[in-house]
């Protein structure tokens, strides 16, 4: 086992041995129709509830968010058209922005009103706060990189839910317990692809190998980009962010924030180990001061 | 055009995104920004109901700037032909053709016949009562001498050939106009014609895709005319990639239309005998004409072998083989017929076999009422869906016109099998059928319909056992002896076979629609799918993976007819019979052997090529030239001008939808000429230019579907992982339209049309937008139509708002554009809601002649009412 692979592949580092290659989703939202078929899929192979029929009226939107009953997530972004026509030479005075996250973020260039589809999902990151944080085992790490929670031994504590940097992992009102998307671990050990990624019509859900899977987004955004789509960008595609890398990653065609994806995430455990040497030394240093009091006072 | 494909054919969709990331262009042009115009590179919103327009202007584009592929179009078209020296266009009369008659909004078509042409064409109201182009759905109609020397001038410069007529029919529809009644600026309409252009010819190929945004008019028929008229002058038709696509409102449509369930029609298109066929010879002369071309020659094998496959051994050559047996019509019997017939106790019992008029058909409100006034009424569906409950849940219970206690009609309510619940098959819009099993048994008292339809004949047999009366006879002699599987259920592979067709003398499956005989000794259930089962075997079943096969996929279900995926194939090679470009290779003619060959099954006789010249007294197939690729044409060629087959004119003409807040730009005729009015009291129409009184309804109203729900609802509403997706009915504004009504986003608004009135939640978006023409905003409205008052949610009925106004080629209802009124807040409740709408109507004054002046050219005063019937 190299020291890389410890790094960048979970199931490796979590212990496992011979184990089946790291999966996860490349979901390319600049083919997403929006036709939620994702979200019904999921629903009907994990016997999900329903979530509440409210009309939110944020566009075609009616789920909101990921939740405990909603594991899958169309996001629908209405952009309208800059305002015609748009001044050539406007002069940048150098002043902070008061625009909300999101809003008027349409790239240059951009003439036409946009309607932006995007399918959300649980990340399976390389570092999982929620494993990380869970006390009762309940969430375990699978042979292939995945996350899942084990309903039968949640307890409900709920540490998982602030240890996710995108807050997907949630609790049901009714049982208290955990739950989240769990890339279809029964189906995965059946040999069969997910059942989101299976209903999609267009491919935007795409499952396979990490490996080819980032191969392949690389390719899309170079063949975007000569085509025309300059704004075209992975999202939590590289091993280097604050995750680690995402199991799930996203082409996007604007900041993550316009699609509610938080725009850094960062593992909250990440810094637990220097938060603790911080805390050490704070707590050496003040008995130190402490010790040097009494020290000085017995000098003076 | 006229589809929201990503949204209502999510599935098909997929392959608009493959083809668009090899490259293709994809414009979308919809009143309305959807989920399709999202993934598209060009979205141009048009004012609803002007595709024709919009369409126009492309031929006249084409036209002027000689785009048109004019070795294809001169060859395969019937462009050379010269029309009738009596034939007057629209622009002699004002937006009328020669042949009208205000009386009876009909026309007379003999002059828009060829000039060889002796025949006097098929025109008149009976063909409209009928409903005759409907029935025309597997070839052209008739034209008497289209197998001899049709006088035509090749070179397209007489001014009385087809293609000088379309030349000047066209003139008018300049980028200006279209700007001025789409509302599309002229340079957007300049883009769409270059992509167009410039992707059609010898090298490449632009495929046309519809849905019931185009169908769904007044004209609807003539917006596909317009639409395959540019195909087959940019050489679209009959060639890979091109093409014109008509994507179904619902799973098997095509089936439903190739074995009907049409008042009309019977399997394969032969149509249904009306009172002026005395005898089977009589109906074969009328179907196949004396000295016509191609393979509706051979109608008489195909209704004779449907005849002994009905009753069997008791159709035999001595008695016509029970041609007698077969209900004549005498006037139009389509849906929205039945249901004023309703309403005026005509009707005793009606059947709904998977279907919720009281949500899906236009005017739920006059479809409720009507099925309030019957003896008796047999609902199946997966669910108590509305029309099962109307007579105690429905918004006439709230006005008090219908009263549980006091509604006569008696509702039998039989629970259906869903599909995965039954084994059948689904014919699609490319005609292929797709086999699928039962994978679960039905639950308790659910049954397929094959079951129940044969049951039902199984009882009515044994209650008439013995009779005597003459009357009984058809229904006693009929062949009812499916095999039945298991218990009690009829094998539907055994129907496919007689479907496919059997030949009597061997007991063997027949392999084609070419094996049939007129002498009874073949049955065959649907001459178009004979082949489903050649050789003994189920080949709608057929699956194997599209990576195991060539690029035509031809071993994946089964296309009728004889499993050619693309028709008039033979469009796909030029005169000599090599391919117009080798990128566009499909099917060929191998010299050499001595036959067509190629990718696809050829669409054409085997072994006839290219230059074969028919003799001068040939008819049916062999009449047929070898460079003749339109083969179910009475004359071989694709048609740029309809002589005959559309009984509101040869070619396509905007008119303004019946209810329209403008007048024809192009025009003193206003709509569509023939268009079919009902003029009575319940079915009142806003009104439109010249009429006065449009102003009270100011706004265009569209309606549609959305990805998450079914059609009326019946499969979705009851689902909680679709209701939840879209909860609860909405309308759709422009913010410049909620400014000027006051209302608010996620806020309670109501539509009023002369109607009724509805109330949804408003959503303000972009996605609408105010299209300028003649120089004022004009604001569209949308909803979409699911909704009922059963279910897990429940929302007004959108298709309450609007009126039955017909199509008269094909009898469909006017459901994508009206006119209406928008207000902020609930609509009135109960009996106030009848005195809200009235007082509307009282505004507009609104009568029931409303609408039904049709002809605004010679304004000769005929309004078309109902009350004399």
């Amino acid at each position: 086992m190299t020291e890389e692979a410890a790094r960048t592949d979970p199931a490796t580092a979590t212990g496992y041995g011979e184990h089946p290659p790291r999966v996860g989703f490349f979901t390319d939202t600049s083919v997403c129709i929006g036709c939620k078929a994702c979200e019904v899929a999921c629903k009907e192979w994990n016997g999900v509830p329903d979530d509440g029929f409210d009309l939110l009226g944020m566009s075609f939107d009616n789920t909101g968010t990921l939740g405990a009953n909603s594991w899958r997530h169309v996001a629908f972004v209405e952009q309208p058209a800059p305002p015609e026509p748009r001044r050539a030479e406007a002069v940048d005075l150098g002043l902070p922005s008061f625009d909300l996250p999101g809003a008027g973020t349409g790239e240059e260039g951009r003439t036409d009103f946009r309607w932006l589809m995007s399918s959300d999902v649980c990340k399976h990151c390389t570092h999982a706060g929620c494993l990380d944080v869970c006390p009762t085992g309940a969430l375990f790490r699978t042979e292939y990189g995945s996350v899942v929670v084990q309903p039968d031994i949640c307890n409900g504590c709920g540490y998982c839910v602030s240890g996710c940097p995108y807050g997907v992992i949630d609790r049901r009102e009714d049982d208290g317990r955990a739950w989240k998307c769990t890339l279809c671990y029964d189906r995965l050990r059946d040999g069969l692809e997910p059942a989101c990624a299976k209903a999609c019509p267009t491919d935007s859900i795409q499952f396979g190998p990490l490996d080819e899977l980032r191969e392949r987004a690389r390719e899309r955004v170079e063949h975007l980009h000569d085509s025309g789509v300059p704004e075209a960008r992975l999202y939590g595609e590289s091993p280097d962010d604050g995750v680690g890398g995402d199991g799930a990653f996203f082409l996007l065609l604007d900041e993550p924030e316009v699609y509610g994806l938080p725009p850094d995430p960062v593992v909250p455990t990440r810094d637990a180990p220097s938060m603790w040497k911080y805390a050490g030394m704070a707590a050496s240093a003040f008995a130190a001061a402490a010790v040097s009091v009494f020290l000085g006072r017995g000098s003076r | 055009m006229g589809s929201n494909m990503a949204e209502a054919h999510p599935v098909g969709f997929q392959w608009v995104m493959e083809a668009k990331a090899r490259g293709a262009e994809v414009i979308h042009i919809d009143p309305r920004f959807t989920r399709t115009s999202a993934l598209a590179d060009l979205h141009v919103p048009l004012r609803a109901g002007t595709d024709i327009a919009f369409l126009g202007g492309v031929i006249n584009h084409i036209l002027e700037h000689d785009l048109d592929f004019r070795e294809y179009v001169r060859a395969y078209t019937n462009a050379p032909y010269l029309v009738d020296e009596r034939f007057q266009d629209t622009e002699d009369l004002d937006g009328l053709f020669s042949g009208y008659d205000s009386g009876t909004a009909s026309y007379d078509n003999t002059t828009w016949q060829y000039e060889s042409q002796t025949d006097s064409g098929e025109g008149g109201t009976r063909a409209k009562e009928q409903s005759r182009p409907d029935q025309l759905g597997s070839g052209g109609p008739g034209v008497e001498g289209g197998a001899r020397k049709i006088a035509a001038d090749p070179e397209l410069k007489h001014p009385r050939c087809v293609f000088q007529i379309l030349k000047r029919h066209f003139a008018r529809y300049t980028p200006e106009a279209v700007e001025e009644i789409c509302g599309v600026p002229a340079e957007t309409f300049l883009r769409v014609c270059r992509a167009w252009t410039a992707n059609s010819g010898r090298e490449r190929t632009a495929a046309l895709v519809y849905s019931v945004g185009w169908t769904q008019h007044t004209l609807g028929a003539q917006y596909i005319r317009a639409g395959s008229i540019i195909q087959l002058l940019l050489g679209n038709i009959g060639r890979p990639g091109g093409g014109v696509f008509a994507l179904r409102g619902h799973a098997s449509i095509q089936g439903s239309t190739d074995i009907p369930t049409l008042f009309n029609l019977l399997p394969g298109y032969l149509p249904m005998p009306d009172t002026s066929h005395e005898d089977l010879p009589s109906y074969l002369h009328k179907v196949r004409g004396d000295r016509q071309k191609g393979f509706w020659r051979n109608a008489d094998a195909y209704l004779v072998s449907l005849l002994k496959e009905y009753w069997g051994e008791a159709a035999t050559p001595e008695n016509d083989f029970r041609f007698d047996y077969l209900p004549r019509i005498n006037g139009d019997h389509g849906t929205y017929r039945t249901v004023l017939d309703m309403l005026d106790g005509k009707v005793f019992g009606y059947f709904l076999l998977g279907q919720n008029p009281a949500v899906g058909s236009a005017h739920g409100r006059l479809q409720r009422l009507g099925m309030s006034n019957l003896d008796w009424l047999v609902v199946r569906d997966l669910t108590m869906i509305e029309s099962a409950e109307f007579w105690k849940d429905s918004p006439e219970i709230e006005t008090g016109e219908i009263v549980p206690e006091r509604c006569r009609t008696e509702v039998f309510f039989f629970p259906a099998a869903a599909h995965v619940e039954k084994a059948g098959t689904f014919t699609q819009t490319q005609r292929m059928l797709q086999w699928r099993d039962k994978a679960v048994e039905p639950r308790g008292d659910q049954r397929s319909e094959l079951w129940f339809i044969y049951h039902l004949g199984r009882l009515l047999r044994e209650k008439l056992a013995g009779s005597a009366d003459e009357r009984d006879r058809p229904l006693l002699d009929l062949a009812w002896d499916y095999e039945l599987e298991g218990e009690d259920e009829p094998s539907a592979e055994d129907v496919l076979r007689r479907i496919n067709g059997i030949d009597l003398r061997t007991g063997k499956e027949v392999d084609g629609y070419l094996d049939l005989r007129a002498d009874g000794t073949t049955v065959c259930g649907c001459w178009i799918y004979s082949g489903v089962f050649a050789d003994g075997v189920n080949q709608a079943a057929r699956r194997e993976p599209h990576d195991e096969q060539g690029p035509y996929e031809n071993e994946w279900g089964w296309t009728w007819p004889l499993n050619r995926r693309v028709l008039y194939n033979r469009a796909s090679a030029d005169l000599d019979g090599r391919p117009w470009s080798e990128r566009k290779a499909l099917v060929w003619w191998d010299a050499e052997r001595g036959e067509w060959t190629g990718h696809d099954v050829p669409d054409f006789e085997k072994n006839k090529p290219p230059d074969y010249r028919p003799a001068d007294d040939a008819v049916g197939p062999a009449a047929l030239s070898g460079d003749d690729p339109f083969v179910m044409q009475a004359d071989g060629k694709g048609w740029l001008f309809a002589p005959n087959g559309v009984v509101d004119g040869p070619l396509p003409t905007h008119y303004e939808p019946h209810e329209s807040p403008v007048r024809n730009r192009l025009y003193a005729q206003q709509g569509n000429p023939a268009r079919k009015v009902f003029g009575r009291a319940e079915n009142p129409s806003n009104p439109s230019p010249p009429e006065r009184g449009g102003e009270v309804f100011p706004y265009v109203f569209t309606t549609a579907r959305l990805t998450e729900h079914h059609t009326a609802g019946g499969m979705s509403r009851q689902l909680p992982y679709l209701s939840e997706l879209q909860p609860e009915l909405f309308m759709e504004v422009s913010p410049r339209l909620a400014a000027e009504r006051g209302l608010t986003h996620l806020g309670w608004a109501h539509v009023i049309t002369s109607r009724t009135a509805v109330d949804a939640r408003v959503f303000v978006t972009d996605r609408m937008r105010p299209l300028r023409l003649e120089g004022r905003e004009v604001h569209q409205v949308w909803m979409p139509y699911h909704w009922g008052h059963t279910g897990l949610v429940d929302g007004d009925v959108v298709n309450d708002l609007i009126g039955v106004v017909l199509d008269p080629n094909v009898f469909i209802q006017e459901t994508k554009v009206a006119t209406c009124d928008v207000r902020p807040g609930r609509r009135p409740r109960g009996p106030a809601l009848l005195d809200y709408v009235a007082g509307y109507r009282q505004r507009a004054g609104v009568t029931p002649e409303t609408g039904t002046r049709i002809d605004t050219v010679t304004r000769h005063d005929t309004a078309h009412l109902e009350e004399d019937r």
